[in-house]
């Protein structure tokens, strides 16, 4: 396989960006939150979670500094979904090869 | 715009949920039959890079921010089913493991921003990328498509919420609408720009049928 380089050089654009850019992220309400604010029903949205996330916001928990909450969790979800991403394109492909084999 | 849980009713995020969850059983059927090798590791790549570019909140006017939705431009690297497949993917991973996105509402989410995004949006840019050929032809065509992508989920977010019987159609789809035409105005920038870098560098990265249009065998214009 042939020069493979982009993947590292990709990965390493978008962990420099979810780690690090997603620290000068603007701290305003996006779209649908500033119509939901407008508009008045903000208070809809479900006060307590359906279900506990881990990294909720965006920010690493246990860690008081939050520059560097956000940019773990960013780091750390950006590398969650390379290997999502990659385990994806594998499992739908690799589905095809067995079924290629199985026929 | 990401819709949290609370404001879609039952009937209308289950219908979303079963519109979403049909189109990416077709997509899994579709990709598995064409995937080449190389879009294994595209896959994961296209989706960090828009994961981590949604992060990245711009500051659009009156106290309010807007971020990369980013299902043109998986659909231009990946083609519409694969880049539906990596939206859903990206879309569950900020709902369970971020909370950003409601868990009832994540097939409406997936359908506004995966399925409109990669399949409209790759139906989209493949029309006007024959209207203006050319590597130019071709930036403009991914700019006004994405642009058009993110008013429309913006607009269709809007209609699944007044449907829910939230707010009336006539507050939230102007509201909706009109924010979102300045944020598109960046997500078209951000797709456009993204194209034009890998159309330079990796030009074989670009989805086959989504580089730039060539009515003579020479190549683009630009």
């Amino acid at each position: 396989m042939k020069n493979t380089r982009w993947i590292w050089i990709g990965l390493a654009v978008a962990l420099a960006v979810g780690g690090l850019l997603s620290l000068a992220a603007s701290p305003r309400p996006d779209g649908l939150e500033r119509v939901a604010e407008d508009k008045g029903f903000l208070d809809r949205a479900v006060g307590t979670p359906l279900l506990h996330s881990p990294l909720p916001d965006y920010l690493f928990p246990g860690i008081a500094d939050e520059r560097l909450a956000t940019g773990l969790a960013g780091f750390l979800g950006t590398l969650v979904l390379f290997a999502v991403g990659t385990g994806v394109g594998w499992a739908v492909r690799g589905a095809r090869k067995a079924r290629e084999r199985g026929a | 715009m990401h819709i949290p849980d609370g404001f879609l009713s039952t009937p209308v995020w289950v219908a979303a949920g079963a519109v979403s969850a049909a189109a990416v059983a077709v997509g899994v059927a579709r990709v598995g039959k064409n995937m080449e090798e190389k879009q294994v590791p595209l896959m994961g790549v296209v989706g960090a890079f828009i994961f981590a570019a949604q992060m990245v909140n711009f500051p659009i006017a009156s106290g309010t921010s807007g971020h990369l939705g980013g299902g043109v431009l998986a659909a231009l690297l990946l083609g519409p089913w694969a880049g539906t497949l990596i939206m859903t993917a990206i879309l569950i991973v900020q709902a369970f493991l971020f909370q950003d996105g409601g868990i009832t509402a994540l097939g409406a989410n997936v359908l506004n921003m995966g399925v409109l995004g990669s399949l409209l949006g790759f139906a989209v840019y493949r029309f006007l990328r024959r209207l203006l050929a050319g590597t130019r032809g071709a930036l403009i065509s991914a700019f006004i498509t994405a642009w058009l992508i993110v008013v429309l989920s913006a607009s269709l977010a809007a209609v699944e919420i007044a449907l829910s019987g939230t707010v009336p159609l006539r507050l939230a789809l102007p509201a909706m609408a009109g924010i979102h035409a300045l944020i598109g105005i960046v997500e078209g920038l951000i797709t456009a720009a993204a194209l034009a870098f890998l159309l330079r560098v990796r030009r074989d990265l670009v989805h086959p049928l989504c580089r730039p249009y060539a009515p003579q065998a020479a190549g683009g214009a630009a």
